[in-house]
C-alpha cells in the first residue's frame, strides 16, 4: 500500500470527523503561536538592547579618573591626579590600538537664545566624539577640527535644545548664551534620544577646551577611546592602562569596555529568549496532550473500525500508519496554521511598537514546527499503538 | 479445505475456564455450505472467529489448505484474512463516513491493488450485489438490507475462498434477508466456500450440511434438507 494511500485515508477520517479535527488543530496552532509570538518578543527585546548599544558606538573604552578594583562602583582610592588633554592627546599619539580618542569634559548649565532660556548638559569634546558616538548632524557641522587646546567659541544644540530655544527659527549661524558666553550655533543635532543615560535631544556641545575655561575645570570627566577592532580592544586597553600609569606614577584611572556591558546583556538577553521559547515548548507540549486526547477518543470511537480493518486483513503495521498520519496531518495542519498566526500577530506587534524590532529567531520557527509534528506523532504514538493492538472480535463488538 | 482437529476455546473469566469450545473436529471442503446452528452461547460465533483466524485455539489443530494455521505469525494471518476469507457480520459495520464504492474499495486499499483495478472491481462487486445506482451513497443513506449488500461486496471484492457470515440476516426483514440469501446461494454456486452462523431456520435449510453446537461441543451434524429433525432437537434442548 501507498504512502499516498494511507495519507488519504487518513485526511478522510479527519474531514469526516470535523469538530474533533478542529479543535486538536485549534491546541497546535496555539501552542506554535505562541512559540512565535514569544520568542519574537525575546528576540525583538535582545536586538533592541543590542542596538542601543550599537548606537552607542562600538569598540569603546572610557577611561575614568579615580582607581577602583572592581568595574562596578567607583570608589576612589586616595586623590586622583588629574586626567588632562594631555594624557588624551599622547593616547592617541603612542596607543597604535586606538583609533580615535575623545576627550570630554561636563556640566550642567544655562543655554539661552533672547528671553529663551534652557538647563542643559553642556559637553566638552573634538570632532572624534561624533564618529565614535555615531551622532548624526541635521543642520549644519560639527565641531571644528582645531587644535585641542584652543577652544573656539562655538557650540552644536541638541534636537529638542534647538527646537526650545528657536522655534521655527533656523539655530545655525546665531550666537547664543552658554553659561553666560557668546558662542555661535554651527550645528543641530538629529534626533537621538536617551543613549547610556545621556539625553542627547537636550545638549550643547562646545569644544572641550572651552568646555574647561567655561567651568574652570582641571581635569576631564572622561576619556572615551575608540579601538580599530574588537578584536584590537584588549590590547588597547591594557596600553592605554600602562601609558596613564606611566604619566601619573600611580594607578589612578580606570579603564571600562563598554563591549563587557553589552555582551553581559547580549546574554541575559539570549538567555531570556531560550526561557521564553522554552515556554512556549512547555505549551506546545500541552497541545500534545491535547492530540493524544483527542486520538484516545478517535481511538475508541472507532474501534469498531478498526476491529473491522483487521478482520478485511489490514495489518498493524498499516493501521498504526494510519493513526500517526492522522496525528502527524493535525500537528503539521496546527503547526503552519499558528506559524501563520504568529507571524501576523508579530507583524501587528511591530505595527504597534516599531521601536521594538520583533521578529521570531528562525531557531524558533523550525524548532516550532518540527516539535509540534514531533508532538503529534509521539502522542499520537499510544493511541495508534493501542489502536493497533485491540482485539478485533471484542473490537467488533464494541467492547 | 478447512479441517478442524480437536479444537478447544477456553476463556479465562476471572479465575473462572469458561469453555465456548471443547474437542471440536470438522472438515469442511471446498465449495461447501454450511449453516452452523446452537443456543445462544454455545461457541458458533467463537468457532467461526478461529476459522476466519480471528481467533486463535487454546489447544486443537487447524489446517487450512493443507497449511496449519496454529504455527503462523501475526503478519501470516492478517494476509490469510486478506486473501482467503471474507467476513460478514450481523450488523455491517460500513465505515459511515465513507460513501458504498469507498467501503467496498477498503480492503483493496490496504492490500495495495493498482487504483485502476480498483475501481472496476469496485464496479463489479456492486454490479454484483445490484448496487450499481448506490455507488456514492452513505450508510446513513442505505436501507439495511442495501447496507449488507454492501457489506457483501466489501468481503467479497478481494475474491476470496471462503465467505463466513455471522447472523447476515439477524437484522435484517425477510425480505432484505432473502435477497442477501440469494446472494450468497449465488455466490456459493460459483464456487465460494460459505460458513453460515444462524438461528434461523430459514437460513440453515439452504446449506449443504448442518453443524449444531450445544456448550461448545459439535452435537449433530445433519443435511440441510433435515432441519426439522434439527429444530425439535433444539426445542427439547431448550426444555432441558
Ligand atoms: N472474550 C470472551 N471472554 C470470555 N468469555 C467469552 C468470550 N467470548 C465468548 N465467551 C463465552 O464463550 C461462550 C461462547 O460464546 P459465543 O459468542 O461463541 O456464543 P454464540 O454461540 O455465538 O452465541 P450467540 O448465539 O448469542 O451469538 C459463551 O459462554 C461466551 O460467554
Ligand atoms: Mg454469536
Amino acid at each position: 500500500m501507498k504512502a499516498s494511500e494511507i495519507f488519504k485515508f487518513a485526511a478522510k477520517s479527519l474531514t469526516g470527523h470535523s469538530l474533533r479535527t478542529a479543535l486538536s488543530l485549534l491546541g497546535v496552532t496555539i501552542g506554535v503561536a505562541a512559540v512565535v509570538i514569544l520568542t519574537a518578543l525575546g528576540e525583538g527585546a535582545r536586538l533592541y538592547v543590542v542596538n542601543q548599544f550599537a548606537s552607542l558606538g562600538t569598540n569603546l573604552l572610557i577611561v575614568i579618573p579615580g582607581y577602583t578594583e572592581t568595574s562596578g562602583s567607583f570608589g576612589y582610592g586616595g586623590v586622583p591626579n588629574d586626567l588632562t588633554l594631555d594624557d588624551a592627546q599622547a593616547i592617541a599619539r603612542l596607543v597604535p590600538a586606538a583609533r580615535r580618542v575623545a576627550p570630554i569634559s561636563m556640566a550642567n548649565d544655562e543655554v539661552a537664545y533672547h528671553e529663551r532660556r534652557r538647563q542643559v548638559a553642556v559637553l566638552g569634546t573634538t570632532p572624534e566624539y561624533r564618529e565614535a558616538r555615531q551622532l548624526d548632524i541635521a543642520r549644519g557641522e560639527f565641531l571644528p577640527a582645531e587644535e585641542v587646546h584652543r577652544g573656539s567659541p562655538v557650540v552644536i544644540l541638541g534636537d529638542k535644545t534647538a527646537r526650545e530655544l528657536f522655534g521655527g527659527v533656523e539655530p545655525v549661524g546665531k550666537i547664543v548664551r552658554v553659561a553666560g558666553w557668546r558662542m555661535r550655533v554651527v550645528g543641530v543635532l538629529a534626533k537621538q534620544g536617551v543613549k547610556m543615560g545621556m539625553d542627547f535631544d537636550d545638549i550643547a556641545i562646545v569644544p572641550v577646551a572651552t568646555a574647561m575655561q567655561l567651568f574652570n575645570q582641571n581635569s576631564l570627566f572622561r576619556i572615551l577611546v575608540q579601538a580599530h577592532a574588537y578584536s584590537d580592544l584588549e590590547l588597547a586597553k591594557d596600553e592605554v592602562r600602562q601609558l596613564l600609569i606611566d604619566r601619573h606614577d600611580e594607578e589612578d584611572i580606570t579603564v571600562i569596555t563598554q563591549d563587557a556591558v553589552l555582551s553581559t546583556f547580549n546574554a541575559v538577553l539570549g538567555a531570556l529568549t531560550l526561557a521564553v521559547g522554552a515556554i512556549a515548548a512547555i505549551s506546545l507540549s500541552v497541545a500534545g496532550i491535547g492530540i493524544m486526547n483527542v486520538m484516545l477518543v478517535s481511538v475508541s470511537e472507532r474501534t469498531k473500525e478498526i476491529g473491522l480493518l483487521k478482520a478485511l486483513g489490514v495489518g498493524r503495521r498499516q493501521i498504526l500508519a494510519a493513526f500517526l498520519t492522522e496525528a502527524a496531518l493535525i500537528s503539521s495542519a496546527g503547526g503552519l496554521v499558528g506559524l501563520g498566526l504568529g507571524w501576523l500577530a508579530v507583524r501587528v506587534l511591530v505595527r504597534l511598537y516599531p521601536a521594538l524590532p520583533a521578529s521570531p529567531p528562525t531557531w524558533a520557527v523550525v524548532a516550532a514546527l518540527v516539535i509540534s509534528v514531533g508532538v503529534g506523532v509521539t502522542f499520537g504514538l499510544l493511541p495508534a499503538r493501542r489502536a493497533t493492538r485491540l482485539d478485533p472480535i471484542a473490537a467488533l463488538a464494541g467492547r | 479445505m478447512i479441517h478442524l482437529e480437536g479444537i478447544t476455546r477456553t476463556f479465562q473469566v476471572g479465575d473462572q475456564p469458561v469453555h465456548a469450545l471443547v474437542d471440536v473436529t470438522e472438515t469442511i471442503a471446498e465449495g461447501e455450505h454450511v449453516a452452523i446452528m446452537g443456543p445462544s452461547g454455545s461457541g458458533k460465533s467463537t468457532l467461526l472467529n478461529i476459522v476466519g483466524c480471528l481467533d486463535r485455539p487454546t489447544s486443537g489443530s487447524y489446517r487450512l489448505n493443507g497449511r496449519d494455521v496454529g504455527v503462523l505469525e501475526e503478519a501470516e494471518l492478517t494476509n490469510v484474512r486478506r486473501h482467503e476469507i471474507g467476513f460478514v457480520f450481523q450488523f455491517f459495520h460500513l465505515i459511515p463516513r465513507l460513501t458504498a464504492a469507498e467501503n467496498v474499495e477498503l480492503p483493496m486499499i490496504f492490500a495495495g491493488l493498482p487504483k485502476a483495478e480498483r475501481r472496476r472491481r469496485v464496479t463489479t462487486s456492486l454490479d454484483a450485489v445490484g448496487l450499481s445506482a448506490r455507488i456514492g451513497h452513505h450508510p446513513d443513506q442505505l436501507s439495511g438490507g442495501e447496507r449488507q449488500r454492501v457489506a457483501l461486496a466489501r468481503a467479497t471484492v478481494m475474491q476470496p475462498q471462503i465467505l463466513l457470515a455471522d447472523e447476515p440476516t439477524g437484522n435484517l426483514d425477510s425480505q432484505s434477508g432473502r435477497a442477501v440469501l440469494d446472494l450468497l446461494d449465488e455466490m456459493n454456486d460459483a464456487g465460494l466456500t460459505l460458513i453460515v452462523v444462524t438461528h434461523d431456520p430459514k437460513v440453515a435449510h439452504r446449506a449443504d450440511r448442518i453443524v449444531v453446537l450445544v456448550d461448545g461441543r459439535i452435537e449433530r451434524r445433519v443435511r440441510g434438507d433435515q432441519i426439522g429433525e434439527i429444530l425439535a432437537m433444539l426445542a427439547e434442548e431448550d426444555e432441558g
